[in-house]
């Protein structure tokens, strides 16, 4: 009996090395343009990780799989080649193994966990020598505000960004939860009312890249996405220089407007901002956002979008 | 006078809600004028309505799951249809409306579908298998039930009067405020879910003092079977957790009631403490699904393989360090809120954790068909699917709680696939093993084997083709919940997501011609012996169907295995035990309580989701009466005399003497 079972098991470690091969080549095709084709330090960490950890349970579960397929196909009823052991109900050994492997695995994957928890942390700034930009990040029904504090300005679902600087943003939401996040970038991290999250990223070099809300956050949820422009620092130099130039200004009148609720909102560049704009969101000296309006829906307990479709 | 309801409820202008309305009018005003038209209504009443028998309540706790679970695959189907269609295009559903099918999916599909099922499956075997003759309160049972279908009504009703929660099967605020969600829809959530989580906690006090109280002699600990340890698990984990959901959720309405500020962004609410409430009721809520659904599977396995259960001990071991780590997890479902990377880590850790106890439990299901003899039966098809469908959702869960790892697929396709993997290919394929098994138990005659092998391939064949296809968008950046999609690469994966639905409703319909074909052919399908499988607990030691004493003498029990213990004695003895003295039993009459307080609790609940406060106080107070009525009762009890426990006995030796000689005809051929 433990002859088959090493037999079976000595089959599966073969199959398990072909099984690992395919699947890190299904997974490597999947994520050509998404979270496993990563542009900058942060998003290759996460995706090593994901990729690492994925390996570590194959090791375990492909030949699990193999040996219940194959314990199933020998002990079938019609093969009567295969002893019946209408008793054996208990093994010390099996027992011990079969503690031990999950155990063992899980220890392996908590220190995984652990390492990766600190490493990673999202409000860890990044190692670099270059000083980071800091960029302060409000989530509303349904767009994104990007503020530059240091360059004065502030833009509407567009992020440009120089490449290979840290990026240090600061995140609030004027309304509802949403979460923050540039798949090709790394960590996603929440947009929540009346706090402030942070996130450190950096794209490595220029790119063209999707962001987008990952928490649900109402009727304009799905055209809740911005576009980052990933650009050399003296292009990213220049086009703050730019954008100083032209535009509105946004002041609280100007951000109460934009805090309506609207879908599918094109970007816009404001040419100077309120400094403390940011921090009166956050702290909500400035009220949350109003929400559906009017108020009191036209149907009974029905809600009609007010912003009407796109 | 009628609060916030007016005419202009009611959705005329939106002709899919409407039609199905219609046609969901129809089909209940047809049943019920069959219903009618046969005499029907006296024999539903006594039997069914009132009834308080364990395995009654049971069916129609699986009835009501199942119609659930239909209503709920039609979301599904719009859901995955819509995404295929909307790229760089609006589809066919207004975001107002695509909003509410997510939400009530998921609410239905864990509230309203998995819950009674498993349910249904705790109520109609675990007596039978402890060898008792009901529930410890078998008209709180009855209440429980009711409770529980008055929620699904509710739902049902935002169909057609109103409207349903847009927010997610977790109504996250400030989202659910009325600031952002004026509308009733997240009222109706509400009252839905506390209704019937009033009639789940009450289920799980009743079985945790069922399997503590009521085992027949010589029924210790250690010998009961695998399906009630996960009936007593779960129910420990129901009475510990749901009162949470339940004050929760009280906190949230008085937030939308009242003006409070619990979870407001505003005003010194925290929206955080909501999230870590509700998933400290939510992901032990899981496991209120899974255990049972183990449960099942161990009783599948060890029949099956003509085997008792491998390790039996360790699997009731680690089916306790389930239920009680499941309650350490739950803040792996917010990871990229921002904890912190020790409060993460902590996390991370405990979740992996639980896939010890999970792991365990594989290789021993797979050590008990090892040295077996297992017969491919429909049952065991599904139990196989499930391992495999089973191990790698573990594994995509252990992924998800690798911190690093969830930032980047939190909330992402990659999670929805997760959980249908665990949820379908865990709880769901464990209904549906469990309904083929335990069939002829409940109705005396098996399901046809041809239709329900059918209904697993389609099944599992789709369940991939559905839900491989979103891992893969998830790892493209793909989030959840989008109405329409802006990203056109993505849409061959979401069209072949499409079809795999598709192939899932082949596997749905095999289901109902099953089950047609099966009543139609009942009488070649009938079990006569009451033991069908070759059984080991003692629910095959009753006739099929079980009489609604269940025994007619209470079974002694001298092992693990209880009825195997009795059948081989049989066997090798050649003959059956001596015939026991009958004796009158007494059973508890019925009650129309249960099903007086629900409609009632229907009504309070659909005048508080109007703020008709009037008619909430009127409902309330009438729902309490009946409560009131019930406690001063005169009678309790009826007597079955022993005549009549004699002669349902006497036939049940019968047909256990025919599988003997039966089985000694065989034994001599072999």
């Amino acid at each position: 009996m433990l002859l088959s079972l090493s037999s079976a098991l000595g089959e599966g470690r073969k199959r398990l090395r072909r099984a690992a091969q395919g699947a890190v080549l299904a997974l490597a095709l999947s994520g050509c343009s998404g979270v496993l084709d990563p542009v900058g330090p942060v998003g290759a960490d996460d995706s090593r990780i994901l990729i690492d950890a994925t390996l570590i349970m194959l090791a375990i579960i492909v030949p699990t799989i193999l040996l219940a397929f194959w314990v199933a196909w020998r002990y079938r009823a019609s093969n009567t080649k295969a002893d019946y052991q209408p008793y054996w109900a208990y093994s010390g050994r099996v027992e011990a193994v079969v503690w031990s492997i999950p155990i063992l695995t899980i220890m392996f994957i908590g220190g995984v966990i652990w390492i990766g928890s600190y490493r990673l942390d999202p409000f860890r700034p990044l190692d670099s020598n270059v000083p980071p930009l800091e960029v302060q990040v409000v989530s509303l029904d349904w767009k994104w505000l990007f503020i530059y504090p240091r360059q004065g300005i502030a833009t509407v679902n567009q992020l440009v960004i120089p490449a290979g600087t840290p990026i240090r943003f600061r995140i609030t939401s004027a309304s509802v939860f949403n979460a923050f996040f540039i798949p090709r970038m790394g960590s996603m991290i929440y947009a929540m009312p009346g706090m402030v999250s942070e996130l450190n990223l950096q794209a490595d070099r220029p790119a063209l890249l999707m962001g987008q809300s990952a928490h649900f956050s109402g009727d304009g949820f799905s055209d809740m996405q911005f576009q980052v422009r990933s650009v050399p620092p003296a292009e990213f130099a220049a086009w703050a220089q730019g954008a100083r130039g032209a535009g509105a200004v946004l002041d609280q009148a100007a951000y109460a407007n934009l805090a309506r609720q609207s879908h599918n909102v094109p970007p816009i560049v404001f040419r100077a901002v309120d400094p403390v704009l940011f921090q009166a969101i956050s702290t909500q000296r400035i009220p949350p956002a109003p929400g559906p309006e009017p108020a009191a829906p036209a149907q009974a307990g029905r809600e009609v979008s007010p912003a009407g479709s796109h | 006078m009628f609060g916030k309801l007016s005419w202009s409820a009611i959705p005329f202008d939106q002709p899919i809600p409407l039609i199905t309305t219609l046609v969901l009018v129809l089909v209940i005003l047809g049943v019920l004028g069959l219903v009618t038209f046969k005499g029907w209504w006296p024999y539903l009443w006594h039997e069914w309505i009132t009834s308080v028998d364990h395995k009654r309540i049971g069916i129609m706790y699986i009835l009501l799951g199942v119609v659930m679970l239909v209503r709920g695959f039609a979301d599904a189907i719009m859901m995955r249809t819509q995404q295929a269609v909307a790229v760089n295009a609006p589809g066919y559903l207004e975001p107002e409306h695509y909003n509410q099918i997510f939400s009530a999916h998921g609410t239905i599909m864990i509230f309203f579908a998995a819950m009674p099922l498993v349910i249904g499956f705790m109520n109609f075997v675990t007596p039978l298998q402890l060898g008792v003759r009901d529930v410890a309160f078998p008209t709180m049972n009855s209440v429980s039930f009711w409770l529980t279908a008055s929620g699904a009504l509710l739902v049902n009703i935002s169909l057609f009067i109103g409207e349903f929660a847009r927010t997610g099967w977790l109504p996250y605020p400030p989202l659910s405020e009325t600031a952002y969600s004026p509308g009733v829809g997240v009222d109706y959530y509400l009252w839905a879910v506390q209704i019937s989580g009033i009639g789940t906690l009450m289920t799980g006090i009743n079985f945790v003092t069922t399997v503590l109280k009521m085992r027949c002699p010589g029924m210790s600990y250690l010998r009961m079977p695998m399906f009630c340890w996960t009936t007593l698990a779960s129910s420990l984990i129901i009475v510990a957790v749901f009162p949470i959901l339940t004050a929760t959720l009280a906190m949230l309405s008085l937030d939308r009631f009242f003006g409070w500020h619990f979870f407001t962004a505003d005003a010194g609410g925290n929206p955080m403490m909501f999230m870590n409430l509700i998933w400290a009721w939510g992901h032990p809520e899981v496991y209120i699904l899974v255990l049972p659904a183990f449960g099942i599977f161990s009783e599948i396995f060890s029949t099956f393989s003509g085997k008792p259960l491998f390790g039996y001990r360790s699997m009731v071991a680690a089916t306790l360090f389930i239920c009680i780590v499941s309650m350490m997890t739950w803040l792996h479902h917010f990871f990229t809120m921002g904890s912190g990377p020790a409060v993460n880590t902590a996390f991370g850790i405990s979740t992996s954790i639980i896939a010890v106890g999970t792991g365990v439990k594989i290789y021993n299901w797979i050590f008990t068909m090892y040295g077996g003899r297992v017969r491919m039966s429909v049952p065991m098809l599904w139990s196989l699917g499930f391992i495999f469908t089973f191990v790698i959702g573990g594994m995509t869960g252990v992924l998800l709680a690798v911190p690093p790892a969830d930032f980047l697929v939190h909330n992402s396709m990659f999670l929805v696939a997760h959980f249908h993997n665990v949820i379908v290919g865990g709880v769901v394929f464990a209904l549906f093993a469990g309904l083929d098994f335990w069939f002829p138990k409940a109705f005396g005659f098996r399901l046809h084997e041809g239709w329900g092998k059918a209904a697993f391939w389609f099944s599992f064949f789709g369940f991939w083709i559905t839900f491989t296809p979103l891992y893969i968008l998830g790892l493209e950046g793909m989030t959840r919940r989008l109405q329409h999609v802006n990203v056109p690469e993505w849409q061959p994966m979401l069209i072949l997501s499409a079809i795999g639905v598709g192939v899932i409703a082949i596997g749905v319909v095999c289901q109902v011609i099953m089950l047609l074909v099966s009543i139609i052919r009942r009488d070649q399908l009938r079990d006569e012996s009451g033991d069908p499988w070759d059984g080991r607990s003692l629910e095959w030691a009753t006739p099929s169907p079980a009489p609604f004493f269940n025994f007619a003498t209470m079974p002694n029990v001298e092992g693990e295995e209880a009825y195997w213990g009795i059948k081989t004695r049989a066997i090798e003895s050649q003959r059956l035990g001596p015939e026991p003295k009958y004796e009158p039993i007494e059973m508890p009459v019925h009650s129309p309580v249960g099903f007086f307080t629900a409609a009632f609790a229907s009504v309070t609940g659909f005048a508080l989701i109007w703020q008709i406060w009037w008619l909430a106080g009127l409902g309330f107070a009438a729902a309490i009466a009946g409560f009131v009525v019930f406690a001063w009762r005169d009678v309790h009890e009826f007597h079955v005399p022993a005549e009549e426990v004699a002669e349902v006995d006497r036939a049940r030796r019968a047909a256990r003497q025919k599988l003997l000689e039966r089985l000694a005809a065989q034994e001599a051929t072999a």
